[in-house]
């Protein structure tokens, strides 16, 4: 049984991409076979998150419009081998595939995948009705930002009038020591406001710039604290009961040496 | 900082973007404009002005929020706080 889930938000910049990459990655690394499909046609960036940049022939609306085979377009992870990516068009626009192409593409990729991730587009145009035209499950992903979070409320009530009910919810560059003195909303008022379940929290991490500047995703990273929080959600997406972690700033001594020997968070 | 914090009594700026934050969502979820609520108003006043005098000055209409009386969530809810001066309309009838 295959499963295609879209990670939406609305608002553009709040991880979308960055989630994609880290939950397919996250998903290989489990031994499942993944496809990652860029439906951001136009303004595709997975390929360079995944670091793939140089290896795209065909695109998604090639395979679409017939000009190739859904098997020549798809690109193999440069790290994991059960994982593949089948990049956007750059030169296109949203307009170049309709919901049905789209639905009849994730059933196509259902007979040789476990998991089909779709990088969903920011807005809540064409761009997002495509991507979510052949999706079983939609995970939100948002920032604990009033802008952010009124999109995903936005995005939430749009899935669920497409028949896509129970989205889950990822709240991304938290940021402890700022919700500690309140300045940052909490977890929990976030979770609260959108009234939906939370699939997972990930800290704001340095460590998310400097693989996104290398290609390699940050979920195969074992002292980042934002790859412990991607293999956190991939558990919980394969149906694993895992407790949210400890994200409490402990900047002292022994808050650091627990960190480097990835205990204690 | 945070002694200062003690003394200015601004609210922190985590709790401030929950409140405008949710104040904005209701009006996102229920879909309604500032102009669709000044026509609801005027309409109101019309209606209830048929029967009684009423201090329109002080007339306060407003959308908020109120627990659910069957789930654990809260619903939107119309306020109207309407102050009535005279009450002759009605003693016409």
């Amino acid at each position: 049984m295959s499963e295609v889930i879209v990670v939406t938000s609305g608002k553009g910049g709040v991880g979308k991409t960055t989630t994609t990459a880290n939950i397919g990655s996250g998903l290989a690394l489990k031994g499942y076979k993944v496809v990652l499909l860029d439906a951001d046609i136009g303004l595709r960036n997975l390929d360079v998150v995944m670091g793939l940049e140089n290896r795209i022939v065909y695109d998604l609306v090639d395979v679409v419009e017939g000009h190739c085979r859904i098997k020549q377009a798809l690109i193999k992870d440069k790290r994991y081998s059960s994982l593949y990516l089948l990049p956007a068009a750059q030169t296109r626009d949203k307009n170049a595939v309709s919901p049905e192409q789209m639905q009849k593409l994730c059933d196509q990729l259902r007979e040789d995948f476990d998991y089909i991730i779709i990088d969903c587009p920011a807005g809540i145009e064409q761009g997002f009705k495509n991507a979510i035209a052949g999706a079983d499950r939609g995970i939100v992903v948002t920032t604990p930002e009033v802008s952010a979070v009124r999109d995903a409320d936005r995005i939430i009530g749009l899935l669920e009038a497409s028949e896509l009910r129970n989205p889950s919810l990822i709240l991304n560059r938290i940021r402890m020591n700022m919700v500690k003195r309140g300045d940052m909303m909490a977890m929990e008022d976030v979770v609260d406001i959108l009234a939906i379940d939370l699939l997972g929290v990930v800290p704001d991490d340095e460590n998310i710039v400097v693989s996104t500047n290398r290609g390699e995703p940050v979920v195969s990273d074992p002292s980042s604290l934002a790859g412990q929080a991607f293999r956190n959600i991939v558990e919980r997406i394969i149906g694993n009961d895992v407790p949210l972690m400890n994200l409490d700033v402990n900047d002292g001594f022994m808050g650091k040496l627990k960190k480097l020997f990835g205990i204690g968070n | 900082m945070e002694l200062l914090n003690l003394f200015n009594r601004k609210p922190s700026s985590g709790n401030v973007a929950k409140d405008r934050l949710k104040l904005l969502l209701i009006h996102d979820r229920i879909n309604c404009s500032s102009e669709l609520l000044e026509m609801m108003k005027t309409d109101i006043i019309r209606v209830i002005s048929k029967y009684m005098d009423i201090d329109e000055t002080e007339l306060d209409i407003q959308i908020g929020q109120t627990k659910s009386e069957e789930s654990n969530g809260t619903v939107p809810v119309l306020y109207a706080n309407i102050p009535i001066k005279n009450m002759r309309k009605a003693g016409n009838q």
